[in-house]
């Protein structure tokens, strides 16, 4: 490398910061642009106040819009000058400044002008700039030269073909067969650029995933052209091939092998580029075809002492993902010298594989598991020492070898752990499984030292642990109590106060009893009372006769949380507990229903909607609603939460306007008698609508109340109150509401049976998506059905995709949709959506939906 | 995961050692605002700036982006791709404008030099690619039809036709290369 001269080094010390842009100012740089006015234009003068203007743009200055204007205004003027240098920075600037569509008006006769010049750099750079400041009417004319086109892709010049290739496909892409027929005609060998190439086996790898359901026996269509391109002299092409030949669907493992040998070969490589791209598509494949990546495993294996951290911690991945039982050991004293001399970030992502190996091969559980705690031990941040920790607790969970181990590398942990929330949470896992091991007791020591050398959250994690042992596991219960009686005097109120509770509780006075199940459950039973409500209940509470019960707390959660509502009345789940499918949430929604009289006739409960939220978040009455569906009524359950302390609200109720909802008319309304400071209730408006039609409409509503001032010092409210109101969101009832998720096994049988009679089919733009999974996701939403045969999934990089749904229409009509998605453009989405139920309106309705969303 | 189907760059982005712009061009609306990019500036120059990047270029990831990066005197060459591109493609561009900045000035490639003729780096990042789509991956091409247009009459460039800059610039490079 060549060292700058000493020489060099003192000049630099001397003028440290220059620039040549030093002490640049807009104002100032905006004042000299006033030269490109001048009759007799300085090009070299103008040409530096252009650099100093992209300066600026460069660097992130913004122009006012005032000040753009005036800018572009005189650059324009430089189209006079015949000056090459100076025009070609005229062009930068143009595309730089990206005049809005009026202006641009201004400059497009002279662009027009050049386009038809006789000089190449003035005709290029007219058209680039053109096609930046317009929008897309060049595209229709360029459709017409089709021709020229393709004779283009002929041409000579490497990336002449490489953009005309692009071009013609671009003009094609709509039409399958014609890229069929355009991907046949070109792979049989007149591409030479590399980049054309790279592209043309995109196409082609886009052309084989469209047909791949009508060859399910013979040879795959084009994996010939495939294949003979890993031959090719450049690389990017041959890694572009064996990255397409690895992504095929469904890839056999002898289509892999060509693939994987030059991959192999790219392992080796003295570039890091090429070693990266070979080491991460291996890793790729090796998630699903681990055997066929086994032949690279020397080679990966040199590739842990990689100077480059991302190379070695893929190559690391891989071999734990193709490893076998026998080759476990020995790989993990390889990683141990590798996590040294890495960051946090890679460390994460190679216990994460470790732990899927150990999961992989239960047996090895004993080296996996020693190499976790020694990492434990080493110096982390937190996020790496939780992923560790996080590890452990799995490989506890589901290896009950690996139990007892385990808990012991926790137990040396917490003896040295700095961050509070783990230890927390390695005691309240302890107290969970410590009990249950052989011999409960080896763990007392080490949760006790807690008691003694940690602050009080841990302090107080630790008291509780020490009493869960002591309530399962009887024998250790007369030196548990002797250990929590010595709490008794810690400096910490919430220490003291478990530990007085604690005792107090288990009962036996420190005797060798059995702990009574009542209290084993109340102390450590889950509790199935939000916090919050049972906070609000206890300050709410006044001291009278009567004793507080804590069966009068209210169980639902508010409506806070977006994410994780609660049926009312149903348990809040505990962590992992599966989310509660759709029929039982309506079960609990109709048993609830039907404690209201007036709903009592209504029948069978269709379906119930998810909440939706009324207000926004953070406002004094946060209120959303569950529209239920019942063959001729809707009821709206509005879940109202008063988030005042000083307020106590009375007789609320919403009125609802319905003047948008013709077929509607309101039966009944029930208010909420009382609704103190945050804790919810509920309040329903019913409507009458006709028999078994998605009736839809928008519902306004106002919630009416009475205000009483509550004094916060004594939480009493005064007796007289004003009525207030506050204005809702908008409601509205749509189709997808009266649709319901129900699956079919057999798809096409189904959609045979139902047959052509009520389908309906039409097409769809669904405009520039963000993916084709996330507008293939959209759909599934907004239809509310039920996705069938996994095709929900979209798999990476798909061009198009097919999605079965299925679900049942109000007044149980069976409805089926095939939804055809394709990409239309690079991020437009066009739809096709066919339709089969068993009634025509219902197929009708189905479109309706979609069409209005 | 979607990605373009034409092989195509993010971004090119020069800086100095201090991790401060030289020159920059952002083809995609991935970094909408101007904090945004210097963000990723800032994250990609920290995270490359202990490696040896200066024989062969190295190659990273961030946040979900593929950057090849090559690293010379005081300045710090980067391209990025989106986490499908070919990386032997975005390795391809980045030599490309390497060597043609290389080219361009002479072979006193620094910072001091690049800013002084910043109008010849800015342009040869506007001659390699447009939109993100990659116009040309030869630097003497690139350093030719920069060179061939370049205001700076001073510089005896300008006066050369374009097969003598041409001749200019391979001889630069054929320099550059024996050092």
């Amino acid at each position: 490398m060549a060292q700058p001269l000493v020489k060099k080094d003192d000049d630099r010390d001397d003028e440290a910061e220059y620039s040549p842009f030093m002490g640049i100012e807009k104002g100032s740089v905006l004042q000299e642009a006033r030269v490109f006015n001048d009759p007799q234009l300085d090009a070299r003068r103008c040409s530096q106040v252009i650099t100093k203007l992209l300066y600026l743009l460069n660097q992130g200055e913004t122009f006012t819009k005032v000040e753009a204007t005036e800018v572009f205004f005189a650059v324009t003027k430089l189209f006079q000058s015949k000056d090459m240098g100076l025009r070609r920075m005229v062009y930068l600037m143009i595309k730089e400044i990206s005049p809005s569509a009026d202006e641009v008006i201004i400059v497009t006769s002279s662009l027009m002008k050049d386009m038809n010049s006789k000089i190449d750099m003035y005709k290029a750079n007219a058209i680039r700039v053109l096609c930046r400041i317009t929008d897309g009417t060049l595209l229709s004319q360029i459709e017409r030269w089709s021709n020229e086109v393709q004779e283009a892709v002929q041409s000579r010049a490497a990336l002449v073909q490489f953009h005309a290739l692009a071009l013609l496909h671009q003009i094609r892409q709509n039409d399958r067969l014609a890229v069929s027929k355009l991907v046949t005609s070109l792979t049989r060998g007149s591409v030479r650029s590399p980049l054309a190439q790279c592209l043309l086996i995109r196409y082609t790898s886009q052309v084989i995933y469209e047909s791949g359901n009508n060859t399910a026996s013979g040879e795959r269509p084009f994996y010939d052209y495939l294949e003979s391109c890993l031959r090719h002299k450049s690389e990017m092409v041959i890694f572009e091939a064996a990255r397409a030949i690895t992504e095929l669907n469904g890839v056999t493992s002898r289509e892999l092998t060509p693939a994987i040998t030059v991959l192999q070969l790219f392992l080796s490589s003295s570039k890091p580029v090429l070693r990266f791209a070979a080491v991460r598509t291996l890793n790729k494949v090796a998630m699903t075809h681990p055997m066929a990546v086994t032949n690279c495993n020397i080679d990966m294996e040199s590739l842990i002492s990689d100077q480059n951290r991302s190379i070695a911690t893929l190559a690391i991945t891989t071999l734990l993902k193709t490893g076998n039982e026998s080759s476990v050991d020995r790989l993990m004293k390889q990683i141990t010298n590798f996590m040294s001399d890495i960051a946090d970030e890679f460390k994460i992502v190679v216990v994460e594989a470790i732990r899927s190996l150990c999961l992989k091969f239960p047996l090895k559980y004993r080296s996996l598991m020693n190499f976790l705690s020694n990492i434990l031990r080493e110096e982390g941040g937190f996020d790496y020492k939780k992923a560790i920790v996080d590890s452990i607790v799995i490989l506890i969970s589901d290896i009950p070898d690996a139990k007892e181990a385990g808990l012991l590398h926790l137990c040396e942990f917490i003896e040295d752990c700095e961050f509070t929330y783990l230890s927390t949470q390695i005691l309240h896992f302890l107290g969970i499984e410590g009990p249950k091991t052989s011999d409960p007791s080896k763990y007392i020591r080490y949760i006790y030292n807690r008691v003694h050398l940690e602050n009080a959250i841990v302090r107080a994690s630790a008291v509780s642990t020490l009493a869960k042992f002591g309530a399962a596991v009887d024998a250790l219960k007369p030196r548990i109590f002797v250990l929590l009686r010595r709490c008794l005097f810690d400096s910490d109120d919430e220490v003291r106060d478990r530990a007085t509770l604690y005792l107090n509780t288990l009962g036996g006075d420190g005797s060798v009893v059995e702990t009574d199940k009542d209290v084993k459950d109340f102390l450590f039973g889950s509790f199935d009372i939000p916090l919050v409500n049972l906070e609000n209940s206890l300050k709410n509470y006044e001291p009278s006769e009567e004793a507080f019960d804590i069966n009068f707390v209210p169980k639902e959660v508010r409506s806070q949380p977006l994410a994780e509502k609660k049926a009312p009345g149903k348990k809040p789940s505990g962590l992992g507990a599966p989310p509660s499918g759709p029929l039982s949430t309506v079960d609990v929604y109709e048993k609830m229903l039907l404690t209201i009289p007036e709903c009592a006739n209504f029948g069978k409960l269709f379906k119930s909607s998810a909440p939706v939220e009324l207000t926004e978040a953070e406002t004094e009455y946060a209120v959303n609603v569950i529209k239920h569906i019942f063959d001729r009524h809707v009821v709206f359950q509005y879940n109202c939460t008063n988030t005042i302390a000083e307020q106590l609200l009375e007789d609320v109720i919403v009125n609802v306007d319905a003047s948008e909802a013709e077929e509607f008319s309101e039966v009944f309304s029930k208010p909420i008698r009382s609704l103190p400071y945050d804790s919810p209730g509920q309040t329903f408006v019913a409507f009458e609508k006709p028999e078994g039609v998605s009736a839809v409409g928008k519902f306004s509503n106002v919630l009416k109340f009475i205000v009483k001032e509550v004094d916060p010092t004594t939480g009493e409210a005064e007796d007289d109150g004003v009525e207030d109101e506050y204005q809702l969101e908008d409601l509205e009832v749509v189709a997808a509401d009266y649709v319901l998720k129900v699956g079919v096994s057999n798809f096409r049988n189904a959609w045979e049976s139902l047959g052509p009679d009520f389908e309906r089919v039409d097409e769809y733009g669904l405009g520039p998506r963000e993916s084709l999974a996330e507008a293939v996701n959209t759909v599934i939403n907004l239809l509310g059905l039920q996705p069938c045969e996994g095709t929900e999934e979209v798999p990476p990089n798909s061009r198009s995709h097919t999605c079965l749904l299925s679900g049942v229409f109000i007044g149980n009509v069976k409805v089926l949709v095939r939804l055809s998605f394709g990409l239309d453009g690079p991020k437009d989405v066009a739809m096709k959506l066919s339709v089969r139920s068993e009634d025509e309106t219902v197929s009708d309705a189905i479109h309706e939906i979609v069409a209005s969303g | 995961m979607s990605h373009e189907t034409c092989p195509s760059v993010k971004n090119i982005l020069l800086l100095d050692s201090d991790g401060k712009r030289v020159a920059v061009k952002y083809f995609t609306e991935d970094w909408p605002t101007n904090s945004a990019k210097e963000n990723f500036e800032k994250v990609v120059f920290t995270k490359t700036q202990k490696t040896n990047a200066r024989t062969e270029a190295e190659i990273a990831m961030f946040e979900n982006n593929i950057v090849v990066y090559k690293f010379v005197q005081d300045l710090h060459f980067f391209v990025t791709g989106g986490d499908y591109e070919n990386e032997l493609i975005l390795a391809t561009v980045l030599q490309a404008f390497f060597d043609s900045v290389g080219l361009l000035l002479r072979g006193n490639v620094d910072k001091k030099e690049a800013l002084e003729n910043l109008d010849l780096i800015l342009l040869c990042i506007d001659e390699i690619a447009d939109g993100g789509i990659i116009l040309e991956t030869d630097p003497n091409v690139i350093a030719g039809k920069v060179a061939s247009n370049s205001i700076d009459s001073g510089a005896p460039l300008s006066e050369q036709t374009l097969s003598q800059a041409l001749a200019t610039a391979r001889e630069h490079l054929a320099r550059s290369l024996l050092k």
